[in-house]
């Protein structure tokens, strides 16, 4: 039992990105309060693992590292990059907003840092036991970062929600992980498909996975495993959220393509039923009740419930294409969640106000910068072109339809249509409607403003030349 | 099975002895109580209210910081068996999990999070 | 009846009742004593299975460790009047019972079927050797290892998080 270089090689990013949370942690109990210094740290240890990640994923094979544990090619690659972005956006926003909210503090960098790691281990696990830590270990970095801001009541109630929740459902998690185990011996994830063929009809086997995909459907907030997800993104400080919408879901939906794979999904159709409902009751869910929100954060959080539900569509699609564009999908979802959470952390005040529907009303003569990069990402979110949420949205429903869920993608498109009138209205309270309070500026500061152009701009390159991230994503599977 | 018979019966001892001088005072003491002696004794001084109050809750990060290392603990326990058999590899390999802790415990130290107050 | 099975309805027997004592009971400090009455059970069930680390390590952790985190946070907690822990009825309780029957039910299916051929030709023959400690320690330490380290970071942020959120701002 010797490790080679190749080894490290593999999971040089993950390698990366721990040890900067190390060496954060070491400088913030050291030299207490350079937190200039651990944020750029942090921004630093992240852009090198996504350039590691991507130099990588162009024409990689797919094999394994560390004895089975690490699967190295594009898929993991590529995703890593997803939460690189997510990281670095968050970081970026992060440091005006922490200063606003009085929660300047190194060790946010430092957890921060972790839940990437996590994230990292979720994606490139090619095994369960390896999977599972690496969800523990992003669940518990979002567990401290929801209840971050201690003197919030709010927060801390996120906190403690997020995590009492998440905790019972990593125990179903873990326990279907214990019946695969028991039913099979084994715990290597390439091993699902050949098993989910041979024991198709054992009820350990099969009941194990469904545990596991309930552990799963938790971590994305898909109905009926969705109620925490308006409380914890309202209450966690707003980057957290946005961090945890689009990280945390992207690490989650790696998990479903790894574990719920087209081949093991196409060997167990009762279970893709069961998925495809899950799907359509989320979007349904998702968008009618986050027409009735008032609070912005609140809006983002069903909505939230609402893309997890299209995401699925295009897992349970079943094949190459829905695959494909899952990680297209969770790309974009990135950039426009992050994007549409960080104006939200621009416009709020110290206080939690600032961040209802009224409160935006006008606002394109407040801050015209921000209003037009909110636009962009709202016309993204909905799916209007040329922006990069189209085209995922075109690629999970074009696989479900390839997969023979034609139903779902026809609710998909119904309920975008729906979601176009909140994320829409915000657009026209924005630029065609008077505010009441016109003389009070917004100040955008600059790392944040750097953060949003940096989503926009890929929100518009990837809506306009789509083959950039797809020539990726076919080394994926 | 039959290894475990020594076990059983360790169990069985330590668990007589337990409830045996627990309880031996109360079985053959003499019993004569007084309305003096049943009160309740706090070095001669008048109880004035209930013992069971809250706790602070840094009795809580103590704990919570004792499990953690308690759990690293654990996993000494299987590499002190195999020590020898695992070799050069298997002390390189506690060595980083330790070193990767004791970021965690040079970070408690300077926090302050021993200090009582 | 050979001792082997004597000893598991025993311990089984006993792990149920506790369990069942546990939840019945008013003060929250008797509900931990009966806890760690079956942890101890389970800690005897693993040995029958011939998973001796697994039944050290339930009885360091659960009984040691996590027995003296719970009784901390009933007390930090001075829940006070126990008879306060009653729980009310409603609907949301009514579909919980519901579904924690159908788990019930679920699981029993799987006990039955978990002779079925096709699982046992399915199985792994090196997974049966793995519960002692050379056993489990020689997969930790060997093709385990990425998993180990990482779960020292996993402690590490746990130590992070309880310095956070418990520490007083100094």
């Amino acid at each position: 039992m010797i490790m080679t270089p190749q080894d490290y090689i593999a999971a040089l990013p993950l390698g990366i990105v721990a040890v900067t949370a190390f060496l954060v942690l070491l400088i913030e109990a050291f030299r207490d309060g350079s937190v200039r210094v651990t944020s750029w740290l942090t921004a630093l240890g992240l852009a090198a693992a996504f350039f590691v990640a991507m130099t990588r994923v162009f024409g990689a094979a797919p094999g394994t590292a560390f004895f089975g544990m690490y699967a190295t090619g594009a898929f993991p690659d590529l995703m890593t990059a997803v939460f690189c972005v997510s990281g670095i956006l968050t970081v970026l926003l992060s440091s005006a907003y922490l200063g606003k909210e009085h929660l300047v503090q190194g060790e946010y960098y430092a957890v921060l840092l972790s839940a990437v790691a996590g994230m990292i281990m979720m994606a490139a696990a090619a095994d369960l036991v390896f999977f599972f830590l690496g969800l523990e270990l992003m669940s518990i970095a979002f567990y401290i970062l929801a209840g971050f801001a201690r003197g919030r009541l709010m927060s801390n109630e996120a906190g403690l929600k997020y995590f009492l929740l998440g905790a019972f459902s990593t125990g179903f998690l873990l326990y279907g992980i214990a019946l695969v185990y028991g039913a099979t011996g084994r715990t290597a994830i390439s091993a699902i498909p050949s098993h989910s063929l041979a024991l198709a009809h054992s009820p350990v086997f099969v009941v194990g996975l469904a545990l596991v995909l309930v552990g799963l459907l938790f971590k994305v907030a898909a109905f009926p495993f969705h109620m925490w997800a308006p409380d914890v993104y309202e209450g966690a400080p707003t980057t957290v959220s946005g961090f945890m919408a689009t990280g945390g879901k992207a690490a989650a939906f790696s998990g479903f393509l790894l574990i719920f794979s087209p081949l093991a999904l196409n060997a167990l159709p009762t279970l893709s039923d069961v998925i495809s409902l899950i799907a359509a009751a989320s979007m349904i869910l998702g968008n009618i009740v986050a027409v009735s929100q008032t609070s912005i954060k609140r809006m983002l959080a069903y909505s939230s419930i609402a893309h997890a539900g299209y995401i699925l569509a295009g897992v349970v699609a079943g094949n190459r294409m829905g695959a494909e564009g899952v990680i297209f999908y969770l790309a974009a979802y990135t950039l426009m969640n992050i994007g549409a959470f960080g104006v939200v952390s621009i416009l709020e005040s110290g206080d939690g106000t600032g961040v209802t529907y009224d409160e935006c009303a006008g606002l394109s003569r407040r801050a015209p910068v921000l209003s037009g990069l909110m636009a962009v990402f709202m016309f993204s979110l909905t799916g209007i072109p040329p922006f990069a949420g189209f085209f995922g949205k075109y690629y999970v429903f074009a696989g479900a339809i390839g997969g023979g869920y034609t139903w779902l993608a026809i609710i998909g498109v119904l309920m975008s249509v729906v979601s176009a009138s909140y994320y829409l209205r915000l657009v026209v309270l924005m630029y065609f409607k008077e505010g009441t309070e016109r003389n009070s500026s917004v100040s955008v500061p600059a790392a944040s403003l750097a953060a949003l152009v940096i989503a926009a701009i890929g929100l518009l390159g990837l809506g306009l030349f789509p083959s950039l991230l797809l020539q990726l994503t076919a080394w994926c599977f | 099975m039959e290894q475990y018979i020594p076990i059983v019966i360790m169990i069985g001892v330590g668990a007589a002895a337990g409830i045996v001088f627990t309880n031996i005072n109360r079985w053959i003491g003499p019993k004569r109580p007084s309305e003096e002696k049943l009160s309740t004794y706090e070095s001669g001084m008048e109880p004035v209210r209930s013992a069971r109050e809250r706790f602070s809750v840094k009795f809580y990060l103590v704990a919570m910081l004792f499990i953690v290392f308690d759990v690293e603990i654990v996993f000494m326990y299987p590499w002190a068996v195999l020590f020898r058999q695992l070799g050069m590899f298997g002390f390189v390999e506690m060595v980083v999990f330790i070193a990767i802790l004791l970021v965690g415990y040079i970070y408690i130290l300077k926090k302050g999070a021993l200090q009582w107050h | 009846m050979t001792a082997e099975s004597l000893a598991f309805f025993f311990l089984a027997a006993f792990a149920v009742s506790t369990a069942i004592l546990m939840v019945l009971q008013r003060n929250p400090v008797m509900s931990a004593i009966c806890m760690i009455g079956t942890f101890f059970s389970l800690a005897g069930l693993y040995l029958l299975l011939h998973a001796q680390l697994l039944a050290v390590l339930q009885v360091v952790i659960y009984t040691g460790a996590i027995m003296v985190l719970v009784l901390f946070v009933i007390m930090l907690l001075n829940l006070g009047d126990e008879a306060r822990l009653r729980e009310r009825y409603d609907l949301a309780m009514g579909v919980g019972t519901v579904l924690a029957a159908g788990f019930v039910v679920e699981l029993f299916f799987i006990l039955f079927y978990s002779g079925d051929p096709a699982l046992r030709a399915s199985m792994d023959p090196r997974a049966a050797a793995l519960g002692t400690v050379e056993g489990m320690g020689g997969a930790l330490f060997g093709r385990f290892v990425l998993p180990f380290e990482m779960t020292s970071v996993l402690l590490l942020v746990a130590v992070v998080g309880a310095v956070v959120l418990a520490k007083r701002k100094g």
